[in-house]
């Protein structure tokens, strides 16, 4: 006994202070990409490096680009898909695609992930001109945003600043759940924050779950929604939690985990390092503000 | 070099392995048609172990099935691929599962991808589909992997009945309690002890060797970092070692070091984990927030050497994305020696607790005997007899340049499947100190020639678990034809079955938690 409590002692206090402090970490440390899409002038050799569809190219006009008439180039840049592995950075020539220490994507609407740029192309097939820049419309068909904000209040005003976290793994590769389960290390210490992991969903708030979701596990997750009780919160965790990411849809996958069960909040990243799992938890609740894409 | 124990066999075997080809880790043989019966006898009794059966779609190319028998021996540093035509007229082979019982899931599953019959299985049923879906054969080449599925109507699987006074079932998942993946455990139990257990699987099966038939190798290394998340870089380099044998290349020497030293850290950063883990389901709380704040420090090491806690994106066909500074390999050793003081008094902590040990020891015991016959490799061997591994025996990145030793123990038990993880940490401090010593200057990368259409390489890595091994059929334009992936899990799932007959259920977690398998894995 006084051995380990030496040993504490000696340890000192190792928890981080995110979120109210700034999160230290590597230089080294790849987060999301951004994109000078003003200066960009050839999307393609990044759209071929990535190896999840995060960039995606649509062109009209002369997709040859060798009989002189000049086309347009549309280019989605998909944060839901993204895994940060910079191969996009490294395919682009001119620069204009970057990787950046950003991690605080999380996002409440699907949408908010994704961002599309127009171009007019010369007759090489060169981006001479961004026309248009643009998130798609949420107004459109956007989910009722009131009844969103009543239910997160109420939420709010339950919980107050408790919260219980119930985990479910929906077809995931196991990395997701290495970052989840470090915010229970001394390091993130979750508790401090009021927030812990329960062991059932009816003992839960939140349920914060992994994927791609399996045609496996499509029946379990949606019973597991079911068993949490009224008002809850989904956290979509990771790039395949959000869009079935590497993966995508197949035989064996029905997709991100919007594809069985409502989702309050994405957190993008292959993993989410756990600094941005905290964030999106806690935009979920709404105890902090959504930051938007990397500018 | 060891003798080559497989030549021997050859000139032993007249008739029965034409057709002899060498690959770079591996021999390839053709069985006659008559398949792998003749054979086996002489195979087993000449103390070769079956590592794997795999198969092979050819019915477009050459109107036929491959089977693939993966064969090693202690006397030879080679793998051994017996193949074996399956007709299309006639989609059968023979079970071997009888008499050998590690056969079992790997005959069952090309039953279920494949449709091939193995007959006289003791046990046919599903395992990697399961019971409520269609008859669809995934792996097939005429099966298309966007096929759309019919909404399920739940499981209908019929686990062996519990019957008797005072004899009960507990169901457990696929959801499990704490953050772990998911999976059914039927327990089968007598008041406390429990009787046995029966698993279903499957549950993450995600089409991952369908899908890598659809990428270019370049972005298929990124699918085979997300095999099983927590060992992103060993199904990395297994990966990247096959297509760099495929193409006949070979990477720099210090590429081939710095592999190494990331690959003991993925080691390290689990084991610690692990033996964190351990040490909660036993009630010691405290041990485990030192485990994990330990953990904490490599994933950090880790991103600080690859930008990736979980050391995705550094690894290539061809070598590794990024160099080192001489300042980061520095540092790399400096926030080694910190971790090993720390471990030091982190096993100090734990083998000062009787109480932890009394839980551990004759908890969850795997006879060296059964270890043997069902095939266990890794962890779950080692500490069960089975001196086996990958490093040692089959060298692969630098570990023919280093030496270290390969702890075995006899007595099976959760104890000393924690005390191999405890050793290892320390041999992999070590390796990584030797080769980091010796970092060679130089290119960290190659470019890969375009890898030639209908090439086949198998590699082998010893993840931190045990035993991976990939193996690839290029198709054209750098695509792939077949990629098939072993995790050790996928052998090892049967120990946890026998470890814990007898065992009482609060045991349960930490003996499930002593071998650590992957589901994700094993599923795919
Ligand atoms: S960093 Fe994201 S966008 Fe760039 S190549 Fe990788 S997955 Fe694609």
């Amino acid at each position: 006994m006084f051995k380990i409590l030496r040993k504490t002692a000696r340890t000192g206090l190792v928890t981080i202070g995110y979120p109210r402090a700034p999160a230290l970490m590597p230089e080294s440390f790849r987060g999301a990409p951004r994109f000078a899409f003003s200066a960009w002038r050839d999307a393609r050799p990044a759209a071929a490096a990535c190896p999840t569809g995060a960039i995606s190219i649509r062109e009209s006009g002369d997709g040859s680009h060798s009989g002189g008439a000049e086309g347009t180039r549309q280019v989605t840049v998909d944060y839901g898909l993204c895994i940060f592995c910079g191969e996009c950075a490294e395919a682009d020539a001119d620069g204009a695609v970057r990787m950046t220490r950003e991690f605080e994507l999380a996002a409440r609407d699907r949408r908010d992930l994704a961002v599309t740029a127009e171009y007019l192309l010369d007759a090489s097939g060169t981006q001479v001109e961004l026309t248009n820049l643009h998130q798609a419309d949420r107004a459109a068909d956007a989910p009722p945003e009131k009844l969103e904000r009543t239910v997160r209040e109420r939420i709010r005003s339950v919980l107050g600043r408790s919260l219980a976290i119930r985990e479910v793994d929906a077809g995931s590769c196991n990395g997701c759940e290495v970052e989840i389960a470090a915010l229970t290390n001394p390091v993130y210490d979750l508790e401090r924050l009021g927030i812990h992991f329960v062991a059932s969903p009816r003992h839960a708030d939140m349920l914060l779950v992994t994927g791609p979701v399996t045609r496996n596990m499509e029946l379990a997750l949606a019973k597991t929604y079911r068993a949490a009780p009224d008002p809850k919160v989904v956290v979509a965790v990771g790039a395949c939690g959000i869009s079935g990411g590497i993966f995508g849809r197949n035989y064996a996958i029905v997709g991100g985990v919007d594809q069985v069960v409502p989702v309050d909040v994405y957190v993008p990243g292959c993993p989410p390092r756990p600094h941005a799992l905290l964030y999106g938890i806690l935009l979920a609740v709404g105890r902090i503000a959504q930051k938007g894409l990397p500018q | 070099m060891k003798s080559g124990k497989f030549d021997q066999i050859r000139r032993d075997s007249v008739g029965l392995l034409e057709n002899w080809r060498e690959g770079r880790v591996e021999i390839y043989a053709d069985l006659p048609d008559s398949g792998i019966r003749p054979v086996m006898s002489t195979l087993m009794q000449s103390g070769c172990r079956i590592a794997a059966v795999f198969a092979e779609d050819r019915t477009g190319p050459e109107q036929r099935y491959y089977l693939y028998y993966v064969f090693e021996h202690p006397e030879d540093q080679r793998y051994l691929l017996a193949r074996a035509p399956v007709s299309t007229a006639n989609p059968v082979f023979p079970s071997l599962s009888a008499e050998l019982p590690s056969l079992n899931w790997h005959e069952r599953e090309i039953q279920d991808w494949f449709g091939l019959v193995a007959e006289g299985h003791p046990n046919p049923r599903r395992v990697a589909l399961h019971d409520n879906w269609p008859d669809v054969h995934p792996l097939r080449k005429d099966f298309s992997i966007d096929t759309l599925l019919p909404p399920f109507e739940g499981e209908r699987h019929v686990y062996r009945p519990t019957l008797g006074e005072g004899v009960f079932q507990i169901p457990v998942g696929p959801v499990h309690a704490g953050i772990i993946e998911p999976g059914h455990f039927s327990f089968a139990v007598a008041g406390e002890p429990i009787l046995y257990l029966q698993l279903r699987m499957f549950y993450v099966h995600k089409g991952i060797e369908k899908r890598f038939e659809q990428l270019p190798v370049n972005h298929a290394v990124y699918l085979a970092e997300s095999i099983s998340g927590d060992s992103s870089f060993s199904h990395g380099t297994a990966f990247c070692q096959a297509i760099e044998a495929a193409a006949g290349a070979e990477i720099p020497g210090r590429a081939r070091r710095m592999r190494t030293i990331l690959l003991e850290l993925e080691r390290i950063h689990n084991h610690t984990g692990d033996i964190g883990a351990i040490a909660t389901d036993v009630g010691f709380v405290i041990a485990n927030a030192h485990a994990s704040r330990l953990r904490e420090l490599i994933l950090g090491l880790n991103e600080e050497l690859t930008g990736s806690r979980l050391l995705r994106g550094m690894v290539c066909a061809g070598g590794v994305r990024r160099d080192w500074t001489r300042d980061q390999i520095l540092r790399c050793l400096e926030v080694l020696n910190l971790f090993e003081r720390e471990f030091s008094d982190l096993m100090l902590l734990i083998d000062a607790s009787d109480s932890t040990r009394d839980r551990l020891e004759r908890t969850g015991v795997l006879r060296p005997d059964k270890a043997a016959d069902l095939g266990i490799v890794g962890v779950g061997g080692r500490a069960s007899g089975v001196d086996r591994d990958v490093r040692r025996d089959h060298p692969y990145a630098a570990y023919d340049s280093v030496s270290f030793a390969v702890p075995v123990y006899e007595d099976g038990d959760v104890l000393r499947r924690m005390q191999v993880r405890v050793d290892e940490v320390r041999e992999s401090l070590a390796i990584i100190r030797a080769v980091a010593s010796d970092l060679p200057a130089g290119p960290y990368r190659v470019l890969l020639p375009p890898v030639p259409a209908d090439a086949c390489a198998f590699s082998a890595v010893e993840g931190w678990r045990g035993e991976i091994f990939h193996w690839i059929r290029m198709g054209a334009g750098n695509r792939l034809e077949r990629c098939k992936i072993k995790d050790p899990s996928f052998n090892n799932w049967p120990a946890l079955v026998e470890a814990v007959q007898g065992n009482i259920v609060p045991d349960f977690p930490v003996i499930n938690k002593s071998f650590n398998l992957s589901y994700s894995g094993t599923d795919r």
